[in-house]
């Protein structure tokens, strides 16, 4: 279970967020929607324990994450943050394998080398395993990274936009692929996702947390928290919500 | 595996040539040419090679630092604060223990890159090119501070051995201090890992489990570290740290795990190489490494900063 009380966050005098307190427990794709500007990466590498509050407390399945050792933080969350910037000129089985990190410490045994084979696979990343990160693209690049989070076994997967430069293939497979393991079953884990498509939104959520100016909108589950109204209102223009194919989408009215 | 042969074989012919080439005839009559070998050119060969090793390896900690491929040491201030100690500990205690004085040095190495890092983080991050400009005007400053300070304590002439790194004087009983820097590569190469880490970004790192502070500290007192013994001992390189990382990098990538002894080896021969061209050039004189290196070490900046564009992330 993910607990945010009364949690603001200050940055260089101004407020990025203010007084959200959440409450969500595991499984399911959790999806922080709003505006550019809302305060969403903030909370999420928040919840992820990267950021000091100015007030309130974080906890992720009763640890403290503001007072957590780093290697105690990752073994309950794992945070994709937004464009990574990569000096180090890896290969994606290399990049990957730092996912596993915090389970090998730099030894990594069988285990951790099936998980990476297997992150690796499941992320359509094969052909692309011993390419170099700077050899690939922007949305290739970014479902290695993708991949190296989910090695990270976390119960939690935390994930920044990990769309934006993906393809419409791509963008169903890693959505298709983070539906099915946020499943009730064995090793079900819990996503957090920052997304922007609204269509994408309405698809695979199955919460939505609204953001705006900082504070909390609206939060429940996707089904009843996400209607017209409420999306017009938080973005600020004219959405609607129509059933198309058998899917929900978004479109401007 | 045919990689390391290779590389034994040129550090082998290197060092042979290092151990013959030189103004003392080794078997002409008059001189002891067991001497000679033990007290003046093994010790030259091995300061060499241990410089170039630790300047190369200090490169790639810097560089992984502050991700950004276009730095190393004396591009952040290192040396040049590494001289400030030294000036001041000269000044405060003359007779002070070498050891002591390179302590100090070290130290204010290690202040000098601490206080880079923080106006690192105001530099836009776009341009890859600004932040060894902003290092090479902040690594100027201290630079200037350092000849004013020894311009009215009459010591100008140590600013001089300190700036060029040159290796004609290395004697046994006086280079001794540079093994230190094995110690030191051990030590980057058992924290290689945490390293390339760093070099992932702060909020990767730190959510992949790493202290991120706490390795950017422990890397940075490595790098100090191995600057102030170079600094002392035979005198700043300049251009080892950025070029060598770089050739490593384009050739193998940077799982540092697997490259780091490639570094060590071709800062190490890179260097040596250097300092025999430098005996070479005009024999009987000299050139100091340093120049040699600066003259090559220019050429492949620029090359690296014509390429740079293609490394930029989209």
């Amino acid at each position: 279970m993910i607990q945010l009380d009364n949690l603001s966050i200050t940055k260089n005098g101004a407020d990025i967020l203010r007084d959200v307190s959440l409450k969500f427990g595991q499984g399911g794709i959790t999806a922080l929607i709003g505006p550019n500007g809302a305060g969403k990466s903030t909370l999420l590498n928040a919840i992820a324990g990267l950021i000091t509050p100015s007030q309130g407390s974080v906890t992720v399945e009763g640890c403290d994450m503001i007072r957590a050792r780093p290697p105690e933080r990752a073994s309950h969350v794992a945070l994709l943050a937004q464009n990574e910037q990569v000096t180090a000129r890896l290969t994606v089985r290399d990049l990957v394998s730092f996912g596993r990190w915090t389970h090998h410490k730099g030894r990594p045994k069988d285990e951790d080398h099936r998980k990476i084979e297997e992150s690796i696979e499941a992320f359509d990343l094969v052909t692309l395993a011993d390419r170099r990160l700077d050899e690939l693209s922007g949305g290739q690049r970014q479902r290695a990274f993708v991949a190296m989070a989910w090695a990270q076994e976390t119960p939690w997967l935390l994930l920044d936009e990990p769309l934006s430069a993906l393809d419409p293939r791509h963008v169903r497979d890693i959505m298709d692929r983070l539906h099915a393991l946020t499943r009730p079953g064995e090793n079900q884990r819990s996503v957090v996702i920052v997304l922007h498509d609204l269509s994408v939104t309405a698809h695979y959520a199955d919460r939505i947390v609204a953001l705006k100016n900082g504070q909390l909108v609206t939060t429940g589950p996707r089904v009843l928290a996400m209607t017209g109204p409420m999306l017009s209102d938080l973005f600020g223009t004219g959405l609607a919500i129509e059933r198309f194919g058998g899917r929900d989408v978004v479109v401007p009215c | 595996m045919k990689l390391w042969l290779y590389a034994t074989l040129t550090l082998a012919l290197l060092v042979g040539a290092s151990c013959l080439i030189g103004v003392a005839d080794l078997f002409g009559s008059d001189l002891d040419g067991q001497m000679v070998m033990v007290v003046s050119r093994l010790p030259r060969t091995f300061a060499a090679l241990l410089a170039g090793a630790g300047l190369a390896l200090a490169g790639v900690v810097v560089q992984m630092s502050v991700q950004n491929r276009l730095v190393e040491p004396s591009l952040v201030g290192t040396p040049e604060s590494a001289m400030l100690g030294l000036l001041v500990v000269t000044l405060i205690a003359p007779g002070a223990a070498l050891m002591v004085k390179m302590s100090v040095a070290a130290g204010a190495a290690l202040v000098g890159t601490l206080v880079f890092l923080w106006l690192a983080r105001h530099v836009p991050r776009r341009d890859p090119v600004l932040l060894p400009l902003v290092g090479l005007i902040y690594g100027g400053i201290i630079g200037a501070a350092v000849l004013w300070l020894a311009w009215t304590t009459d010591l100008v002439q140590y600013i001089g051995v300190w700036q060029s790194g040159e290796f004609s004087g290395v004697l046994q009983g006086r280079y001794e201090l540079l093994w230190i820097v094995a110690v030191v590569a051990a030590l980057v190469w058992l924290a290689a890992d945490r390293i390339t880490m760093l070099g992932l970004g702060e909020d990767a790192a730190r959510s992949l489990g790493l202290d991120y502070r706490q390795t950017l500290l422990a890397g940075l007192i490595l790098v100090s570290i191995i600057v102030a013994v170079v600094v002392v001992s035979v005198g700043s390189i300049p251009f080892v740290g950025l070029v060598v990382p770089n050739i490593v990098s384009r050739w193998r990538g940077d799982n540092l795990r697997r490259n780091l002894p490639l570094v060590a080896w071709l800062g190490g021969t890179m260097v040596l190489a250097c300092d025999i061209i430098g005996r070479i050039i005009r024999f009987p004189y000299e050139i100091p490494a340093g120049t040699v290196f600066a003259v090559l070490g220019a050429a492949v900046f620029l090359w690296l900063l014509h390429a740079a564009p293609r490394r930029s992330h989209g």
